[in-house]
């Protein structure tokens, strides 16, 4: 009972002996240091367990063929690993564009005034929007009129996903240009267009393109969005407008399916998608770096 | 001659400009704008397609789809409840283990680590967050809810089995997995901006206290934390909103079950874990439409939570402290 109006008025704490205080300072910063080490512990065991299952279902026929019948030996995802590259490219060019020039808007033509801020309102809710949620929204948009699940649905639901990260990316980057730049520019008789496109952009080339790569990044392990847009396809396919295979549904599917080899695929899968996504975030991260003391 | 080529090709160049300012300066701000106006029209068409596609479940279903846990698409029965409580609790078990965890975590990094461990330790923990969900998922699937089931349930089981949330018997996947899983997700979120927020407390209040001879953790608990409460409060927001919308690490570890029952050992279901199971499956049109209705509670969810958040966090920084 004591103990627990101790704990209840934390501003006594100073009528409490200097021993008692020390010990439970000391409790807190080995608390501290553990939960900060358990955090450590989780990320290695994640990242040991994917490598170690990862490499034994990697060899030259998982990157080179299609996918076998459960039970067959050999067979790879090489149509997997096609289409996630060109769903992304797909994605990418789509949602970049846009969100670079929606975040242009933002730090360069609105900085005040209601519009942009109720952009930027709605951008963030859009950031925090579900996935799946998005996916839903690409199947009534493009899935049900088209007749079908398809390549080029699955794209868009990932740009959607990668506009609203972008604009803001973009915006916070061009927002750390100083504006001396922009006023030299301008008063050396640049438009604003050529101040902006010439001057803004290149000052603040290294975090925009970090922030496209991390933008890449977290699409490129999106299963939710794909899983009733592009859905997935055990054959060849480059048709954008045809089911797609693509790694992450396929990591879905093989792992839910009761064959171990399946299984061991989906470990192979997941060690290819977790490998281009950590590089592509410490590459990221590097550039950053490089970029900040300047 | 040559300077007279140069001058020339100069004037002709300010010409250009001065052209263009005219021809070019309009269409790149409305182009600018356009771009602004489509993430609106997206934010628009989400609500609006959601909603068209719903209203089918909605008409002949009513409120009693948020009221009813009865699910079962082959009697055309959808009740919503059992995902809706799925998703609220397994999104609490998850900010019940990740936010008193993040403040720990955030007090370490700032105040007691020294740099370089600080910045290593903190890299690792947002790395965390990049690994895509689905691997969250293998993981949880195969090694961490074994695991739960073989070490941390029957312990919880043994010792506070009292409760009727540890009752059962322990499952590899469950309410309890899925939670601990979620936790893990939103710890980087959730640490970092902690992290930022201690790290905005004016040094001059830290060492005063210090100077009155409070101890690392008293300075922390009565200086820093109070200080920023508000910033701490919007960090479990942003955790919330992302909690709650997970999908592919839920679906691996949840059970898929359309139950609500006591023990958090038992398989269930979140709004998000049903749509990425179902979705393809729903062969009426009732089915399909309920389960829009319930892709567009999960947004009406995380939309609320993301515009209460935002407008806390503008708040605190126009009506906060200096």
């Amino acid at each position: 009972m004591a103990e627990i109006r101790c704990a209840r008025r934390p501003t006594v704490s100073a009528r409490r002996s200097i021993r008692g205080r020390k010990a439970i300072n000391g409790i807190v910063t080995i608390t501290a240091g553990s939960a900060a080490l358990l955090g450590l512990v989780m990320l290695l065991w994640i990242l040991y367990v994917v490598l170690r299952k990862g490499l034994a279902a990697i060899n030259w026929s998982f990157f080179t063929s299609l996918p076998s019948p459960p039970g067959e030996a050999g067979g790879g995802i090489v149509n997997a690993l096609v289409g996630t590259l060109i769903i992304t490219a797909v994605a990418t060019a789509m949602g970049v564009p846009v969100g670079m020039l929606a975040g242009t808007y933002l730090a360069e033509f609105g900085r005040e005034g209601r519009f942009a801020d109720l952009v930027r309102f709605v951008n963030n809710i859009l950031i925090g929007a579900p996935s799946i949620v998005v996916g839903v929204f690409v199947y009534t948009l493009l899935v049900v009129p088209m007749g079908g699940f398809s390549g080029i649905a699955g794209a868009v639901a990932l740009a959607i996903i990668m506009l609203p990260v972008v604009t803001r990316t973009t915006e916070d980057m061009l927002k750390l240009v100083p504006d001396s730049l922009r006023e030299s520019a301008l008063a050396l008789g640049a438009p604003e267009y050529k101040m902006i496109t010439q001057v803004a952009f290149r000052a603040a080339k290294g975090g925009l393109i970090t922030g496209v790569m991390l933008a890449v990044a977290r699409v490129s392990g999106e299963t939710a969005p794909l899983l009733f847009t592009t859905l997935n396809s055990p054959y060849w396919s480059l048709a954008l407008d045809k089911p797609m295979a693509n790694l992450t549904v396929t990591i879905f599917n093989y792992a839910m399916s009761p064959y171990s080899d399946w299984q061991e695929k989906a470990w192979g899968a997941s060690l290819l998608i977790t490998t281009a996504v950590l590089a592509l975030n410490l590459t990221a991260r590097f550039l950053a770096r490089e970029r900040r003391p300047r | 001659m040559a300077v007279k080529l140069d001058s020339s090709s100069r004037v002709s160049m300010s010409n250009r400009d001065r052209a263009n300012k005219w021809s070019a300066n309009k269409p790149f701000k409305y182009l600018c704008a356009a771009c602004c106006a489509l993430v609106l029209a997206l934010m628009v068409g989400l609500f609006v397609k959601l909603i068209a596609n719903s209203t089918l479940s909605m008409r002949k279903l009513g409120l009693g789809f948020l009221t009813s846990a009865e699910w079962d698409p082959v009697m055309g029965k959808f009740g919503a409840l059992s995902s809706i409580y799925g998703t609220l609790v397994s999104t609490a078990i998850a900010l019940i283990i990740a936010v008193p965890m993040s403040i720990v975590i955030a007090l370490f990094l700032v105040e007691l680590a020294p740099k370089r461990l600080s910045s290593f330790f903190g890299t690792s923990i947002e790395l965390l967050a990049a690994i895509p969900s689905i691997i969250y998922g293998m993981w949880g699937l195969f090694i961490f809810g074994p695991f739960m089931a073989e070490y941390i349930e029957p312990f919880l089981h043994r010792y506070f089995g009292f409760l009727p949330i540890f009752q059962g018997t322990p499952m590899p996947v469950g309410m309890l997995t899925a939670g601990v899983i979620l936790a893990l997700m939103v710890l980087p979120f959730t640490s970092s901006v902690m992290r930022d927020v201690l790290l905005m407390v004016p040094p001059v209040l830290k060492e005063s206290a210090y100077g009155l001879g409070a101890t690392t953790w008293e300075v922390t608990k009565d200086v820093s934390i109070r200080y920023g409460i508000r910033g701490i409060v919007g960090a479990v927001f942003l955790g919330l909103g992302r909690a709650i919308g997970e999908t592919m690490a839920v679906t691996f570890v949840i059970g898929n079950e359309h139950k609500i029952s006591a023990s958090l050992f038992a398989p269930a279901n979140s709004i998000a874990s049903t749509l990425a199971n179902e979705f393809t499956e729903a062969d009426t049109s009732l089915y399909l439409s309920a389960l829009v209705e319930l892709g567009l509670i999960l947004f009406l969810i995380t939309a609320i939570f993301q515009a209460v958040a935002q407008t806390w966090l503008r708040y605190v920084v126009r009506g906060g402290r200096p």
